[in-house]
């Protein structure tokens, strides 16, 4: 049975609500509005983990966000696990599970603990010191071991069960902490008719002041937490007021865009959680934004000050005064400011034993006195030396301190102990003021940074804006309020407040020791475990940005990213290179403020709502037809059909077979389409493609290319002639969007002279291509009313028509080399037109084709694909389609690129046909292409960009882009691949019915 | 994250607009008289300021508008927006 160590009273518990947890497998008691660190604190239990280097036990340290050590495994090994949580945040709940990090076997007992005793050899940087040599090693030995020493928690194995959410909200004012200045800032903004958002991480508003209780703090005659207590009962009252509590501002951007966590159910139990939201993310857009966000207090930095059972003094405060647990029995208070004094008179006031080192001589504060008065033993002029005690402090040594506090003289004395309290004065949160594109100002009377020019409309009041007095953070946050939201009373305004104020500042980033640096560990970040010798190491080989001092020794880059100590490795560099901490600046604050979950940032964009899925009109009749589908973008496109159990491959060659020597049907419906119209349409094409457009007639059509400014193939298609002024353009599949606003951009911004109207009409039509020997015969049915011979319709050129009263458009084009039709139909006729196919095509043999089996059939036609056969880095000239290219036309977007001396260069890389010595060896696209392996380097020629089998040739056929390949012709060339190399002649890339006898076959 | 005022369609978040480079890049008229150098400092060659900068900016999934802005890139300000083909705005 462990010892209780819950002694007093408190309000803030709920002690009718006892909750059950476990802690590492055992089973212990809280109350219901505990962490699971109070918790463990009332039951004793100090230890909760390793270090993340050194493997040193460690246990809590302060009581919120900026939690170093005593970050815990949540969950089992189930789903709902989570790593990383810290235990100072994570409220209790019925049947709550949590665990020890970074151990092995068990906290107690850990065998990564040896680290801490090798660790002169393994100082920062070891990384890069040690693991260079012998190279093999790397591999075998140096790489497991450290990834098996990396990280801390565990990662969950199985999808996360639970629901998040995203939602947006708008608001006048918001306020950014709870805590006293905060609370007056709402209210204030509040009762001037602002609608007012106020947010807070814990589960309850007051911040530090609602459980300051010592009577030296008054507003109003009454003691200040009592005042703050009735002025949020009246919070809840207000009408313009809304409040989130358990709210966490994660990230606050430019023009006052913030992103909040609102945790939903974290402090419930699993039962309860069920279907339920857990967290959402509040995306906050703001017209002002006061900042309440206090101050953080700053550690001391000795000689192993990182043992469980060190902690801050304020959080040793609100252990005792807010959650009534005692932190130890034998408290010592180690400081170097009047604050730390309200912790030791609050501990005595309980009968708590404490007593008081401080680094400074004398201090006239009242609370000093108060101290003095109730017979706390102070030590004057003393630092800490050392720490004693494994998993938890048992004894510290202390140490005179010199005159000029450089050094200790004088006789050690050993003062036994359960609890050491340690303060080092105060850190303003400036996070999210940073964040915003704030700039910071140093202010040397207590070494803090503080917001100087804010980039938004904001504020900073409160202990984050450097007033850590309670007279001060009222009068200021009062008056900075009225300035900001224009008021000029408040309810604030003649408010009577008393406090003590801070004497004899005193501030040493690292004290002084009886040892020489390199024989002590004083710790900067307790999770990283950089020490303050990690600094100077750091600094004595070189290192002087602190970003870069960041990096080497890892100082700050914790998941509680350096809360704590990063304004230490500040002032220890600054010392140490003698330049003012003011000039040295900080690193740079990122958000998150505090982790967020991966399912806080994907919301619900998860499994089908990852990404937005475009169907066609007809891909119910493909799933039906079995069709196995390809993505294309977001287009889901039918790849192949496979027929009784066929592979990839057979069904690919049935397909290209059918289509070649009956009928082929494609749905085409995911090309891009685009309605052009206007007066100078033709003027508008000949200026986007490389080819002349003036003189295509009505009812044809016309390949074209289009460019580039910069001469590089940017996609292709076939437009047609509709009407005088009316133009239908399709694109590749891919390229949809971004022709549109390219075309867009054109016509805007270079030509607005032009009358030309862009529609996207991609998802209007739907389009079924037939092609094939048969394909007119399949036509002739649907079509009966329509004269298929070439006269009447040729290839490339277009009909209007109706299939049963609905109208089509046909375009005679081809890009499988056959004599081929594309029927477009409205969309919601879509299906019906491919069943009408079909069925008209039964007779034929129509055979559905997909995706695969149109590369293949093209490819062997040598017709590129956009986007496959070139990579932005190929002309038409590249692709030896200079027969496009207009020669007459005086310009055309990227025109004047292909006369730069580099795009004019003979030995680009050129498109090609490669044919395998074996023609039943198929190439890897992808594979390099090179003419001699054994010339070291070995010189790559180019790639495969096109692969396939063609049953229609009953060979292997590859498309290339090769250096000079134009010139090759006949050439051999070898591709290597990982096991064998293969041997190739360098062809012409049209391999397959070369005189187009097919098209009009 | 910031708000940028559409000249047709108003306050806007960010996320609606896709930003197009430097502003009053004019595309020269008779590209085919240029020196190579000239043609690549049309082509290539952008100023990248710190500070205020001239810039096209899109409403891409709004009215799809091309217009100008002139935005402070050290800080995201936005000092004015205006149509294309009209001259900034003199302040």
């Amino acid at each position: 049975m462990s010892e209780n160590f819950r002694s007093i009273e408190t309000k803030f518990l709920d002690k009718t609500n006892r909750i059950s947890f476990k802690y590492n497998g055992k089973k212990y008691y809280g109350y219901k509005g505990d962490t699971l660190a109070s918790a463990l604190l009332s039951n004793g239990v100090h230890l909760i983990g390793r270090s993340f280097k050194y493997h040193r036990p460690r246990g809590i340290m302060t009581c919120g966000s900026e939690e170093p050590n005593a970050i815990v495994q949540i969950g089992g090994n189930g789903s709902f696990t989570e790593p990383n949580v810290r235990a100072t945040e994570q409220e209790i709940y019925e049947g709550l599970e949590a665990s020890s990090q970074n151990c092995w076997p068990s906290v107690e007992f850990d065998i990564g603990g040896i680290n801490n005793f090798i660790s002169p050899v393994i100082p920062s940087g070891f990384y890069y010191k040690t693991f260079m040599w012998p190279k093999k090693f790397w591999y075998s030995l140096y790489e497991p071991a450290i990834r098996m020493s990396a990280g801390l928690g565990k990662s969950p194995t199985q999808p996360d069960p639970e629901l998040y959410d995203h939602n947006h909200l708008h608001c006048d004012v918001l306020v950014v902490g709870g805590g006293i200045s905060g609370i007056i800032a709402a209210s204030i903004s509040a009762d001037n008719g602002n609608n007012t958002v106020l947010i807070d991480d814990k589960n309850s508003l007051g911040g530090s002041s609602i459980y300051q209780n010592n009577e030296n703090f008054k507003i109003d005659d009454e003691i200040s937490s009592i005042w703050l207590d009735k002025k949020i009962k009246e919070l809840k009252n207000k009408k313009n007021l809304t409040i989130k509590r358990r709210t966490s501002l994660a990230a606050f951007h430019s023009y006052n865009y913030l992103l909040a966590r609102e945790n939903l159910a974290d402090h419930k139990s699993l039962d309860k959680r069920l279907n339920k939201l857990r967290q959402r993310l509040w995306k906050i857009r703001a017209k002002k934004v006061i900042l309440a966000t206090g101050a953080i207090e700053r550690p001391l930095i000795f000689n192993n000050n990182d043992r469980p059972g060190v902690m801050l003094a304020n959080s040793v405060k609100k252990y005792i005064d807010y959650y009534g647990v005692r932190c130890g029995d034998k408290n010592i208070i180690f400081t170097n400011n009047d604050s730390a004094y309200e912790t030791a008179i609050s501990l005595n006031k309980k009968g708590i034993n404490v007593s008081i080192v401080d680094i400074r001589n004398n201090s006239s504060s009242i609370l000093v006195k108060n101290a003095k008065d109730a017979g706390i033993k102070i030590y004057w002029n003393n630092t800490v030396v050392n720490t004693k005690g494994y998993r938890k402090i048992k004894s510290i040594q202390i140490m005179e301190m010199s005159k000029d506090g450089t050094n200790v003289v004088g006789k050690k004395t050993n003062l036994p102990c359960d609890n050491l309290s340690i303060s080092g004065g105060w850190t303003p949160m400036v996070h999210l003021f940073t964040q915003s594109g704030g700039k910071l100002k140093f202010r040397d009377s207590d070494q803090i940074f503080l917001p100087n020019t804010e980039m938004s409309d904001q504020i900073s009041v409160g202990s984050c804006n450097g007033d850590f007095e309670l007279d001060d953070v009222i009068k200021n946050t009062v008056s900075e309020c009225k300035n900001f939201i224009s008021t000029s009373v408040t309810d604030y305004d003649s408010l009577k407040v008393s406090c003590p104020k801070q004497k004899e500042n005193k501030n040493i980033w690292l004290l002084p020791n009886d040892k020489p640096l390199g024989k002590t560990k004083p710790f900067l970040d307790f999770q990283n475990d950089s020490t303050a010798k990690d600094i100077k190491l750091a600094m004595r080989e070189g290192f002087k940005s602190i970003e870069h001092v960041k990096r080497y020794t890892t100082t700050g880059m914790g998941t509680d990213q350096g809360k704590l100590a990063n304004m230490h490795a500040l002032g220890i560099i600054s010392e140490t290179a003698g330049v003012k901490m003011g000039s040295l600046g900080t690193t740079t604050f990122r958000p998150p403020y505090t982790p967020l979950t991966f399912g806080t940032i994907v919301g619900r964009n998860v499994g089908t709502f990852f990404d937005i899925t475009r169907k066609t009109p007809i891909h119910e009749w493909h799933k039906n037809h079995k069709a196995e589908f390809e993505n294309v973008g977001q287009w889901k496109r039918a790849w192949y059909y496979p027929k009784d159990g066929e592979s990839m491959h057979q069904a690919v060659q049935r397909e290209s077979k059918a289509a070649r020597e009956s009928a082929g049907i494609l749905d085409a419906s995911t090309l891009g389409k685009i309605d052009i119209k206007g007066t100078d349409a033709s003027e508008f094409l000949n200026r986007v493609y490389t080819n002349a457009w003036s003189k295509l007639g009505i009812g044809k059509c016309r390949y074209g290319l289009m460019l580039n400014e910069d001469g590089m193939v940017y996609d292709d298609g076939v437009t047609t002639r509709l009407d005088e002024n009316h133009y239908v353009m399709t694109t590749t599949t891919g390229g949809a969007a971004n022709v549109l606003s390219k075309l867009e951009d054109y016509l805007q911004t270079e030509w607005p002279e032009l009358d030309v109207w862009l529609t996207s009409v991609t998802d209007h039509y739907a389009t079924a291509s037939v092609c094939g020997p048969n394909s007119k015969n399949i036509l002739k049915k649907l079509f009966p009313i329509l004269e298929f011979n070439d006269g009447n319709f040729p290839h490339m050129s277009f009909k209007n028509t109706e299939l049963d009263g609905i109208n089509c458009r046909i375009m005679r084009i081809s890009f499988t080399g056959e004599h081929s039709y594309e029927i477009n139909i409205e969309s919601k006729y879509g299906k019906s037109l491919w069943e009408k196919c079909m069925d008209a095509g039964k007779e034929f043999n129509i055979t559905p084709y997909g995706t695969e089996t149109m590369h293949l059939l093209r490819a062997e036609k040598g017709f590129i694909i956009v986007g496959q056969d070139t990579d932005g880095t190929m002309t038409p000239i590249d692709l030896q389609m200079d027969w496009i290219v207009s020669k007459k036309k005086y310009d055309f977007i990227g025109k004047r690129s292909l006369y730069r001396s580099d795009t004019m260069r003979e030995d680009r890389k050129q498109l090609v046909g490669l044919l395998t010595d074996n023609p039943n060896e198929i190439l890897e696209e992808g594979a390099q292409i090179v003419q001699d392996e054994k010339k070291q380097p070995i010189e790559m020629l180019g790639h495969v960009t096109s692969s396939y089998f063609s049953p229609n040739l009953n060979r292997s056929i590859a498309l290339a882009v090769v250096k000079n390949g134009k010139n090759l012709k006949g050439q051999k060339l070898l591709v290597p691949m990982k096991d064998k190399t293969i041997n190739v002649t360098v062809s012409d890339f049209i391999f397959f019915d070369s005189k187009n006898e097919r098209l009009n076959a | 994250m910031f708000i940028i005022t559409c000249p047709f369609c108003g306050e806007r978040d960010q996320s609606e607009f896709s930003a197009g480079g430097e502003a009053h890049i004019i595309r020269p008229k008779q590209p085919t008289e240029l020196s190579d150098d000239e043609w690549a400092d049309f082509l290539f060659m952008r100023k990248n300021i710190k500070g205020v900068q001239f810039e096209r900016w899109n409403h891409a999934h709004g009215c799809r508008k091309w217009f100008n802005v002139i935005r402070d890139t050290s800080n995201d300000k936005i000092h004015a927006v205006y149509k294309m083909g009209e001259k900034p705005p003199s302040d």
